[in-house]
């Protein structure tokens, strides 16, 4: 985080198209500008820029390994970036109130702590006392309507139970923008169901800005307000496209027409992504032909 | 309870299935006879009974082979003055233990392991944490101590004498010297292989490195660094034993084995052995209930 370059009046650069959509011309909301970052030699970013809007749901979506997690662990600062800068709220992303959930919930909780004290750790970061330790997570059960026996360990509980838990951890500190990278990828699918109602309800009563990504096109369409496509590396956004389907949205909600036209839509990008990277790697000798359609 | 046992027999006559609907039938007639009559105490005492045995297996080995001992020392298959009895063997060590001085030799012989192991993990254990938090001390002096740890510690004995003369330093540095290797690897390995996503979660908390160092990294390790010093505990056992039968001494276990040897005393020198065996095993097991009690979540 302290790597980052921290320009507090930035000067506005050229507004990319992808941005101009986006309709984004206050400093509201998060803003990347000439993000670059490269790994071994190759570029994943280079030169990126992006607005996204304060309070939506953001899902990111894109071709195998065009870096939808990199861009998430960018610009929550957990990956130090080699140039550019992030801004929320037009403040380095650093002083911004963040919370990470993870994909992989057995290895980011901490085993040796019960469920409660895995949800009370941030808070404890913070140097709050016991009491409001307590009556903050006692007052987030309640907004949720948690039922988990939470003076059981993590490795007691169900993996749903257990990504119950990371992301009640996220939300006790009350972030002002949440990052979840694949959360419910490591979950059966009838738990996935049961988390994206949750994630859902806890949207729709925080209404923080949240950036999901997903490898499950319906999962990225169904929850949020916008999905943002990206391309191959070096990434650019391939488009960001509005979600105009009512909330909350139930399993009516996935054969809604206006979510099957945007879904439709999505995955007309992503196909013409992935053929353009076929295209590409063709260009190189030894590589297999494959068709794209 | 009701209906799952109604919605089938329902399906079963829709399908016009009547066989089946009889074998249900039966299956419910078994469960309410075992609920009630003299069969269910049948099975509850069956039941009782394999429990009582699954508890007696543990056992089994052990018993087994005194028993053969026993069969082949009375048999004559073994020559008795190789292999006493196992009777005259228990009693001989059984009086040695109470008048004689082999409680003593037991307790000098735990006494050094106890030093050795004090100093082994005093130093290990904050070395290790050092060198494995730091990947570039790690690359660097890996050769050396995988060097040392293939080197047979019992090779550096006339060294360790040289250093440290026949008395009780030698042993207990040696034996510290042997456990001090393999607690310090482990350590270092544990900290070097800390889960990646556990010290992401709690950096994106904004933890510092020292908070991130002392909430995360050390739990994270502390079930290698028992493993570390479980097997720690062994090598210095062992070290200080053979180290008792070589450098001169007075005392131990390991010295009242080689005399037992060299005056003939077979039953006391096989007593000595189960004795010791026992001791390891003891020190084994102590060190696992500690590991159980404190790192409740190793390899879960």
């Amino acid at each position: 985080m302290a790597e980052q370059v921290v320009q507090l009046e930035p000067v506005p650069p050229a507004v990319s198209p992808a941005a101009a959509r986006a309709g984004n011309a206050n400093d509201r909301g998060i803003r990347l500008r000439g993000l670059t970052k490269q790994f071994e030699g190759a570029y994943i970013y280079r030169d990126f820029d992006l607005d996204l809007p304060e309070g939506e749901f953001i899902s990111v979506f894109g071709p195998n390994g065009c870096g939808k997690s990199t861009l998430i662990n960018l610009i929550s600062g957990l990956t130090p970036i080699d140039a550019g800068e992030v801004l929320y709220n037009g403040k380095p992303i650093g002083e911004t109130k963040l919370s990470y959930v993870f994909q992989n919930y057995r290895d980011a909780l901490f085993p040796w702590m019960r469920a409660i004290s895995n949800i009370q750790y941030p808070l404890k970061l913070l140097h709050l006392d016991r009491r409001t330790r307590n009556r903050r997570v006692e007052a987030l059960l309640a907004e949720f309507d948690v039922r988990i026996d939470l003076h059981r360990y993590p490795y007691e509980l169900s993996g749903g139970q257990q990504q119950t838990i990371s992301i009640l951890r996220a939300l006790i500190t009350d972030p002002e923008v949440l990052f979840l990278d694949e959360p419910f990828s490591a979950l059966d699918y009838e738990m996935t169901l049961f988390m994206r109602e949750r994630l859902q309800n806890v949207f729709m009563k925080r209404r923080n800005t949240m950036i999901f990504v997903s490898h499950d096109l319906e999962e990225a369409v169904q929850l949020s307000n916008r999905v943002l496509l990206l391309t191959r590396p070096p990434a650019r956004v391939a488009e960001i496209v509005p979600v105009p389907v009512p909330w909350p949205r139930d399993a009516n909600s996935l054969s809604d027409p206006a979510f099957v036209a945007v879904k439709r839509h999505c995955l007309e990008v992503f196909r013409r992504e992935v053929s353009r990277g076929v295209e590409a790697s063709n260009e190189q000798p030894g590589t297999p032909a494959v068709n794209a359609a | 309870m009701k209906a799952p046992i109604d919605i089938p027999v329902v399906l079963e006559r829709e399908t016009g299935a009547a066989a089946t609907l009889s074998r249900s039938g039966r299956r419910n007639a078994a469960v309410a006879e075992t609920a009630s009559g003299k069969s269910h105490l049948l099975v509850v005492a069956r039941r009782n009974r394999r429990a009582l045995w699954d508890k007696l297996l543990p056992v089994t080995g052990p018993v087994l082979l005194v028993g053969l001992w026993w069969v082949a020392a009375a048999t004559g298959l073994l020559n008795t003055k190789l292999v006493p009895a196992p009777g005259p063997t228990l009693a001989t060590t059984w009086t040695a233990l109470l008048h004689g001085t082999m409680a003593h030799d037991l307790l000098r012989t735990l006494t050094r392991v106890v030093y050795a192991f004090a100093f082994a993990a005093g130093i290990g254990v904050p070395l290790g944490i050092l060198i494995g938090a730091k990947e570039r001390i790690y690359r660097s002096i890996e050769f050396l101590i995988d060097f040392f740890r293939s080197t047979p510690s019992t090779a550096m004995f006339p060294l360790f004498m040289l250093i440290f003369g026949l008395g009780e330093e030698g042993k207990i540095a040696l034996a510290a010297f042997a456990a001090f290797l393999i607690i310090v690897f482990n350590v270092a390995y544990g900290v070097l292989n800390a889960r990646k996503t556990r010290i992401l979660a709690a950096r994106s908390m904004g933890a510092s490195s020292l908070r991130i160092f002392s909430d995360v990294i050390f739990l994270e390790t502390l079930p290698q660094i028992f493993v570390g010093l479980r097997a720690g505990v062994c090598i210095a056992l062992v070290v200080v034993v053979v180290a008792e039968m070589f450098i001169g001494g007075v005392d131990g276990i390991g010295h009242r084995i080689i005399e037992d040897q060299y005056g003939y005393n077979l039953r006391d020198m096989y007593g000595s052995l189960f004795l010791s065996g026992a001791f390891g095993y003891g020190l084994n097991y102590l060190f696992l209930l500690v590991e159980r009690h404190f790192v409740h979540w190793a390899g879960k």
